[in-house]
């Protein structure tokens, strides 16, 4: 092993490491392409996998903050929702073209995320939770008192949304919304992970696993919080604002608390950490609750509830990371 | 360097003062520590050793008095101010990042120092210097066949090893290590030394250190704390045989 003495082969094992970290892998060519692929299948409820990856994005967008900066969100559908009224309000009010409809929500609800992590930076633990929690009711409550502005709690009628490029209209077989949705969400999930395989994203962790030690290293890790607040209240932003242009539709549970309650689920459910912990989460959790629906519409949130006890007695840190280390496992065998 | 300036003190405290509430931990310290040497702080637990550090680190802001890093006035630099002015420390307790490896650990600590630590949507793997750096840092201080585990995993000695080079990652001209050593072998500790003698003439490096015979043999000089004062500031002969040091720390 007189290679590992060898500066240059030192540097290029650790060039070849984050070359396969950055590498993209065939389990997620393959989730992608199953994503594709369901819009093909005939007679496919698309509404309801358009719902999941929207769901999904949601999700990512809390897995930046909670997974990769360890900063825990009990309020993160205030951002979702922004992003859906302001696409909405665009709707209404003649901005009927979406691509730029949903650009301008997610800076929107970016904006709002900065000026939060702002507020936040100098606050951890417990009291994190209250302060996410509180600017998330604080929201709910105007949105749902304007009723003159936002129809209260009937929601938001009369958006128009133009077609997708000026060519595809929203159909009502939610074809062009899931293909609409897979392809913005496919387009933020590579910026999520670029961002997350950066050395931007390595001080993340960092930050995750040791603020004091960044501190020592001369990291500014408070405005790193406000930083990654903003990129993922942007991308839940972007979310809302997907859920309203392929529905045409907004409501005030759109930044409701159990919104962020079980947009957090999911999360913890998928696995915090890896990007597509919340997908994974999003998947169980839509097809699960659409499939108890229909077995017992009333009590589906007891399913629920048993499903989170299971995943977190079983697969501890949620079902992505469980299967990985399996996966290691049988590979090493 | 100017002769002034390499005459200059790197580190200089002026009437340093620390209280928490009512327990008072240095009155009136001055302390100033000269370009290049290794100096060692000894005294008994509860000296304020560790304190002292944090004071110039900026983990700690003092009650009262000053402190100075090349000349100038860094007693409300906030602590990330202080280490771009080129300060570095290390931890008695390590203080890591348990679930990244050490090749992951030391490019963070060098892309803060070259400023590319930003938002990015590069990979780390396009950072060739970095990670040429980095492994180099790492096969210097043996933990090149662990660059890739699990920080968490590796043994204590060779986490201590890191502690260290994540310091030395900054390129410091302070370096302070607090008790370095502690939880290495003796082996481990002299190595761990020897590593630091080859640091060139403009890193000074301040180091509190228990072990008598890593004290006396790598320190130029020596300061003894003892209760909230600094007792006595000389090269390791003299200190050895001062009787208050022979008094208030080695018991005789």
């Amino acid at each position: 092993m007189s290679s590992l003495t060898d500066p240059a082969a030192a540097r290029l094992r650790g060039q070849q490491y984050f070359a396969s970290v950055a590498r993209f892998g065939p389990g997620e060519i393959i989730f992608w392409a199953a994503l594709l692929a369901v819009f093909f299948v005939p007679d496919a409820n698309l509404p309801l996998y358009g719902q999941i990856v929207i769901w999904g994005l949601f999700a990512m967008s809390l897995d930046l903050l909670l997974g990769y900066r360890g900063i825990p969100s009990m309020g993160h559908a205030a951002f979702f929702g922004i992003g859906a009224y302001t696409a909405g309000f665009l709707g209404k009010f003649g901005w009927t073209e979406p691509i730029s409809g949903l650009v301008l929500a997610s800076l929107v609800a970016g904006l709002v995320g900065w000026l939060t992590g702002r507020v936040i930076q100098r606050v951890s633990g417990i009291a994190l939770l209250m302060v996410t929690l509180g600017l998330n009711l604080i929201l709910y409550d105007i949105v749902h008192r304007q009723t003159e502005l936002t129809g209260g709690d009937d929601g938001l009628q009369g958006i128009v949304i133009a077609p997708v490029l000026g060519l595809f209209r929203f159909d009502i077989y939610g074809r062009t919304a899931y293909l609409y949705a897979l392809a913005v969400t496919f387009l933020l999930f590579l910026v999520a992970r670029a961002l997350v395989k950066s050395p931007f994203g390595l001080a993340l962790l960092g930050a995750r696993e040791n603020p004091r030690r960044m501190i020592t290293l001369g990291t500014p890790i408070e405005r790193d919080v406000s930083t990654v607040f903003a990129i993922a209240a942007a991308m839940a932003g972007a979310a809302g604002a997907l859920l309203t242009q392929t529905t045409q539709f907004v409501s005030p549970a759109t930044l409701s608390f159990q919104r962020s309650a079980d947009v957090l689920v999911i999360l913890i459910v998928g696995g915090t950490g890896r990007l597509y912990g919340g997908f994974i989460g999003a998947i169980v959790f839509l097809l699960l609750r659409d499939w108890l629906a229909v077995l017992s519409p009333v009590y589906w949130y007891f399913w629920i509830g048993f499903l989170l006890v299971i995943v977190v007695a079983f697969f501890r840190r949620g079902i992505v990371p469980s299967v990985e280390t399996l996966a290691q496992r049988l590979h090493w065998r | 360097m100017t002769d002034a300036a390499a005459h200059q003190p790197v580190l200089e405290t002026r009437d340093l003062r620390m209280a928490f509430g009512g327990l008072v931990v240095f009155e009136n310290l001055n302390f100033s520590l000269r370009r290049g040497e290794r100096h060692a702080i000894i005294g008994p637990n509860g000296a304020g050793k560790t304190t002292f550090v944090s004071l110039v680190t900026g983990l700690l802001r003092p009650t009262g008095g000053d402190v100075l890093f090349n000349g100038a006035m860094i007693t409300n630099a906030s602590p990330q101010q202080r280490v771009k002015a080129g300060i570095a420390r290390t931890f008695q307790i390590n203080s890591l990042f348990k679930a990244l490896n050490p090749l992951a650990s030391l490019v963070i600590a060098l892309a803060e120092r070259e400023g590319r630590g930003g938002i990015s949507l590069r990979s780390v793997a396009r950072q060739k210097t970095l990670i040429e750096e980095a492994s180099a840092l790492l096969a210097k201080f043996g933990l090149a066949d662990d660059a890739l585990v699990t920080t968490e995993t590796l043994p204590y000695g060779k986490q201590r090893l890191l502690e260290v080079a994540l310091a030395l990652a900054l390129r410091p001209q302070l370096l302070l290590l607090d008790e370095p050593a502690a939880g290495l072998s003796t082996e481990q500790g002299h190595e761990l030394f020897r590593q630091l003698a080859f640091l060139t003439a403009d890193t000074t490096v301040l180091f509190i250190e228990h072990d008598m015979n890593l004290v006396f043999r790598y320190a130029d000089r020596v300061s003894v704390f003892a209760a909230g004062a600094l007792v006595v500031q000389d090269t390791p002969d003299r200190v050895r045989n001062h009787p208050r040091v022979r008094e208030v720390y080695l018991g005789v």
